[in-house]
């Protein structure tokens, strides 16, 4: 990404691949600046704003939030530990993902295609539900595994949700990994090692780093999406905040406080996040500047 | 053991096999995505435009339209428009006095997913707007054209091929977000996909035969849309 | 560019009515998405059957009501009823206190007890000390869950929630939960299936909390919606009356489903 796509100006869209064309129209990755806020128009869309506010907690019920505030902070935190934990795994996965697509024997490289083919084209939630329904009630089957130490992490929901989600995450970004992979300029690699660099030496010290540095920026994008995609665990009983939310619609028949409250909560996550991200992007060197 | 764990005969397309079942589903959700798709075309391309050229009070609902559906998770954002929008909509039409108004469910589909494809295409056409030279649309104006003869001659058509591989993205995420509205309960293929294999306990194989069904549907969606681009881009010098 | 953008603005809000405006006269009536045998579960050619089904038509007929069932997801049911989505639950709902505050219901249609089911290899009974320290699986939204929490989950049990009661039983056969609490009938319906008759058997009744577990299973209606109510009450009494109730349910059921 260079920096003139950063500055808003027109974004080269047809020379890239259309993952990364449409990350920053599907995902929130820079947030609105504060610059103007003062104008006149603004100020009324602002106080338009704050009457809707008000009007929502002032005529709305909102007297199951302290009941549940402990509730909804645990399950904020099982959203955050499934976002960052698929993330790592994710992204660790993605690299050889990447790489084998790039330089691998076909052996490697058209299984790792096929991975990044099937989960991109198919539905996250019919692959969680494939997961967990479909493989997890085939397990019991076997003796071998229900007597094996890892039963009792296979009863649960969470290995399956991270399962799923992680996949998810490495289809993704493995495939940008493989552009980013392709993209190193071959110099580069020649010079590294025409330096007496061995392969593995090479790799670790120039192709990776070269090609991580080029991944970067849809970093921010991909997490914003996984962020969006941590719901779906929801749906086989992971207790994330979405859950918790789900539970105090069931139980106070509420229809649109908890949503509301659900929607707020997500929109300051990915506030957050994206912030993040421009702090740690601001401290990476960018050479191509 | 595995040779008679799987019954194919379930997917049988005529009952007591669930493949009709199955296809029925692709229907809903093929035409969900249909409808949603071509809605979130029309906000979009309107969003786009009140972005670019709207006034400082458009262009500011512009933004908190597109930031909020890009920032809240597509799940929340269809529960929420599918209780809220049906039940605002019956509102309305009943404070205007035309009584409650009766919403099918593929409607109120159509409607969640347009609404979300919307701020998304919104920011695809954007960007691709903002590619076609500026010199182009002035000209345009200056021989006097109005301004929907400009949209209609000049933007629309030669923005098309830079908007091509996002909306071509677009599409693909539009038929996999349709497998979302199985939590609101819409026949669509997930549901029916998980519907049949609760009843007939078969997990493994309607899962997977969901999966493929899904697989061929963006490969014939890729295969389509390559066959679009390389027609938008007759003289377009090769890269 | 003004003008183009308003005729976008004017396409699309036609759009939408023209969608919306399709309106249809029958009554819809929701079911929940889900399988629920021998209630309501889809069969293979994509039509609703069951003892619950027959039981709406035969209402709907007496009634002289058109009605037609709307699949909604269980969660949302009662939101999709008081947004007019649905006009009325066939559901299996219980009429509860809890419920009765933001719903409606018909007279009962049918009362049964609530059951605990386990694997046959664990040996338990359904009260809180025989479900201490075990994973109990319920449906959400539910007289269950709010039962099981009550009695079991006090007595530390850990009460894991299921969107449908056929996820429930799929994760017991799949060995996740130690036991699934629910509708006796229902889960009568499970234990003779494959699946249910190789793993599990019936631990017992739970002991009866009328607060909670309601006074049998009603028509969900809509409040003030009194018109449509006084319709079905006639009409469930009719065919209680007529011996239809009885004909259709003998098919499925060797004992008077109805209660005392």
């Amino acid at each position: 990404m260079t920096p003139e796509r950063r500055a808003g100006a027109p974004e080269p869209l047809v020379e890239l691949p259309p993952e990364e064309s449409t990350l920053e129209a599907t995902a929130l990755t820079r947030l609105p600046s504060g610059r103007g806020f003062l104008e006149p128009h603004r100020l009324a869309l602002m106080a338009v704003a704050a009457v809707l506010v008000f009007c929502a907690a002032w005529f709305m019920r909102w007297d199951w939030l302290p009941t549940y505030a402990g509730a909804l902070v645990s399950g904020v935190g099982v959203t955050l530990l499934m976002l960052v934990s698929t993330a790592l795994l994710g992204f660790v996965l993605a690299v050889p993902i990447g790489l084998v697509q790039v330089t691998g024997p076909w052996w490697l490289s058209l299984p790792a295609q096929g991975f990044c083919t099937i989960i991109r084209g198919t539905p996250l939630l019919l692959q969680l539900w494939l997961l967990y329904y479909g493989l997890g009630s085939l397990f019991p089957q076997f003796p071998e595994i229900r007597q094996s130490f890892l039963w009792p992490y296979l009863r649960e929901a969470w290995p399956y949700g991270v399962a799923a989600l992680t996949f998810s995450f490495a289809a993704y970004e493995g495939e940008v990994m493989r552009g980013a992979f392709a993209g190193v300029p071959r110099g580069e690699l020649e010079a590294a090692r025409a330096y007496g660099m061995s392969r593995w030496k090479l790799f670790w010290r120039i192709w990776l780093p070269r090609a991580v540095h080029r991944a970067l920026p849809t970093l921010n994008g991909e997490t914003v999406l996984q962020l969006k995609a941590t719901p779906l665990v929801a749906t086989i009983t992971v207790i994330d905040v979405y859950a918790v939310i789900s539970k105090i619609r069931q139980v106070t028949y509420l229809t649109y406080e908890p949503l509301l409250l659900l929607a707020l909560i997500y929109l300051i996550l990915t506030a957050l996040l994206v912030a993040g991200f421009r702090y740690f992007e601001n401290r990476i060197p960018n050479r191509s500047a | 053991m595995a040779a008679d764990l799987i019954n194919w005969g379930l997917l049988a397309l005529e009952p007591p096999g669930w493949g009709g079942v199955l296809l029925g589903g692709l229907m809903n959700s093929l035409k969900i995505a249909f409808g949603g798709y071509a809605l979130g075309l029309v906000l979009g391309t309107g969003g786009a435009f009140g972005k670019l050229y709207g006034g400082p009070v458009t262009r500011d609902l512009m933004e908190v339209y597109t930031t909020l559906v890009r920032a809240v998770p597509e799940l929340v954002l269809i529960l929420l428009l599918y209780y809220a929008g049906t039940d605002l909509l019956n509102r309305l039409s009943a404070a205007l006095g035309y009584g409650s108004v009766d919403i099918s469910g593929l409607a109120a589909g159509i409607f969640v997913i347009g609404v979300v494809q919307g701020a998304y295409s919104t920011e695809v056409l954007r960007g691709a707007i903002l590619a076609v030279p500026a010199g182009q649309i002035e000209a345009a104006r200056a021989f006097g054209m109005s301004p929907l003869m400009v949209l209609r001659r000049v933007t629309l058509p030669a923005m098309l091929p830079h908007a091509l591989p996002g909306l071509s993205n677009l599409w693909l995420i539009c038929t996999k977000d349709t497998a979302l509205l199985a939590v609101v309960g819409f026949s669509e293929l997930t549901l029916v996909t998980r519907q049949a294999a609760g009843t007939t306990k078969a997990y493994m194989l309607f899962f997977c035969a969901a999966g493929v069904l899904y697989l061929l549907l963006t490969l014939a969606s890729t295969l389509v849309i390559r066959f679009i681009e390389a027609r938008a881009r007759r003289g377009w010098v090769a890269r | 560019m003004k003008h183009a953008f308003r005729t976008m603005i004017a396409a699309a809000v036609i759009g939408m009515a023209g969608i919306c405006g399709a309106a249809a006269e029958p009554l819809k009536v929701g079911f929940a998405a889900e399988p629920y045998p021998p209630f309501a579960s889809p069969d293979a050619s994509g039509k609703w059957e069951g003892w619950e089904v027959e039981f709406m038509e035969a209402m709907c007929k007496q009634a002289k009501l058109e009605c037609v069932i709307t699949p909604v997801a269980w969660d949302g049911i009662i939101p999709a009823l008081t947004s007019k989505k649905i006009d009325m639950i066939v559901g299996s709902m219980s009429i509860t206190p809890e419920r009765l505050k933001t719903i409606d219901f018909s007279d009962k249609y049918y009362n049964t007890p609530t059951g605990v089911i386990g694997p046959k290899s664990e040996k338990f009974t359904a009260t809180p000390e025989g479900l201490k320290g075990k994973t109990i699986g319920v449906q959400v939204a539910t007289i269950h869950q709010d039962y099981a929490n009550k009695y079991f989950g006090k007595a530390g049990a850990t009460v894991k929630e299921y969107q449908t009661q056929d996820e429930a039983n799929a994760d017991l056969a799949a060995g996740r939960l130690d036991a699934v609490q629910a509708d006796a009938i229902a889960l009568a319906a499970f234990l003779s299936t494959d699946q249910g008759k190789q793993c599990c058997d019936l631990k017992g009744n739970v002991k009866d909390d009328p607060e909670i577990l309601g006074a049998g299973v009603g028509v969900g209606l809509r409040k003030g919606d009194t018109e449509l109510k006084d319709k079905i009450n006639a009409a469930i009494k009719a065919i209680r009356a007529n011996g239809t109730y009885d004909s259709f349910s003998k098919k499925y059921f060797d004992f008077d489903i109805y209660g005392g």
